[in-house]
């Protein structure tokens, strides 16, 4: 089959090639940003076992509906994207612009209820270093934990945004035409990106959120 | 190219995630001893997986490219099992 050579760069033997090159470079990528967040994860880890009574009671001040919700949206965004790539590889401009969109939908929303959860911490005094408060003797492990939140949270949320961001430029390049096979790789790429964050969200979700849930 | 997931294959991945989002939410609320964050947790690394299989197309990518998404889980695993392995037998007399 003859393949338009504009689209390929001259040091691949083939597109294939090419894809795969980009698609092992984002993994590598990827590979840091688990060690990026597996260090908080671990730290999270080893504190939850050393603090297990004071990290369920600061836990408890969560909205485990509010943090089901944002998974529910996140996993949908993830399917949104999964269809973006669908229709990116079958060269449908619109369809791919419009799953994108709903991506960049979904994905906000979520980075919203997320300024409105910190919002509520900060108006209940849950934000370490400013003002804390914690009812009961283990207020100082309590801050430690909801440390951890905001830093994990708050990594997540920017890694949200960033996406969102990426998303909004291959949009912006889908409706010009600028992707068409063989040129849909770049939504792969983000696609890879996005879904991996979705991942980091499916082991904040519990870590966080549903902690000894059936003490009351 | 090689051959990717149809978008019925998506349908029912997401299907499955967000049966497993309501499990793992119902099940932290029963009383299972230490194995609510063990369920937690194997629930989390289901959701992963099926991401990763489907949605990110390692089902269908080359053994290279596996390798290297499970490099990074892999370090992940040694920094949390050796960390652990120290804080838990701390006070092993």
């Amino acid at each position: 089959m003859p393949e338009p050579t504009h689209a390929l760069a001259e040091q691949f033997d083939d597109l294939e090639q090419q894809r795969q090159a980009s698609t092992i470079g984002m993994w590598v990528f990827l590979a840091t940003e688990v060690i990026f967040f597996g260090a908080l994860i671990t730290g999270y880890t080893e504190y939850r076992a050393s603090y297990y009574q004071a990290w369920a009671a600061a836990s408890k001040h969560l909205s485990v509906v509010f943090g089901a919700i944002m998974t529910i949206l996140l996993l949908s965004s993830s399917f949104t994207m999964a269809m973006a790539v669908h229709f990116a590889r079958l060269g449908g401009r619109k369809r791919l612009a419009l799953c994108l969109l709903l991506t960049i939908l979904l994905g906000a929303v979520f980075v919203g209820m997320k300024f409105m959860e910190w919002h509520d911490h900060y108006q209940r005094h849950e934000v370490p270093g400013m003002g804390f408060e914690f009812p009961g003797p283990n207020a100082r492990e309590a801050q430690l934990f909801f440390s951890f939140y905001f830093a994990m949270t708050g990594f997540h949320a920017l890694h949200m945004i960033v996406g969102i961001g990426i998303l909004a430029v291959l949009t912006g390049l889908a409706l010009l035409g600028r992707l068409a096979p063989p040129r849909h790789v770049p939504v792969d790429i983000a696609g890879l990106y996005w879904h991996f964050v979705d991942i980091v969200w499916i082991f904040l979700f519990p870590l966080l959120y549903l902690v000894d849930l059936h003490h009351k | 190219m090689t051959h990717a997931a149809s978008p019925r294959t998506y349908v029912i991945v997401l299907l499955a995630l967000l049966a497993l989002t309501v499990v793992t939410t119902v099940v932290a609320h029963i009383d299972l001893g230490p194995g609510n964050s063990a369920v937690a947790m194997l629930i989390a690394v289901v959701k992963m997986l099926l991401v990763m299989l489907f949605f990110m197309h390692i089902r269908y990518e080359a053994r290279l490219t596996r390798l290297f998404a499970g490099a990074g889980l892999l370090w992940l695993l040694f920094m949390i099992g050796l960390v652990m392995a120290d804080v838990l037998s701390r006070n092993w007399r």
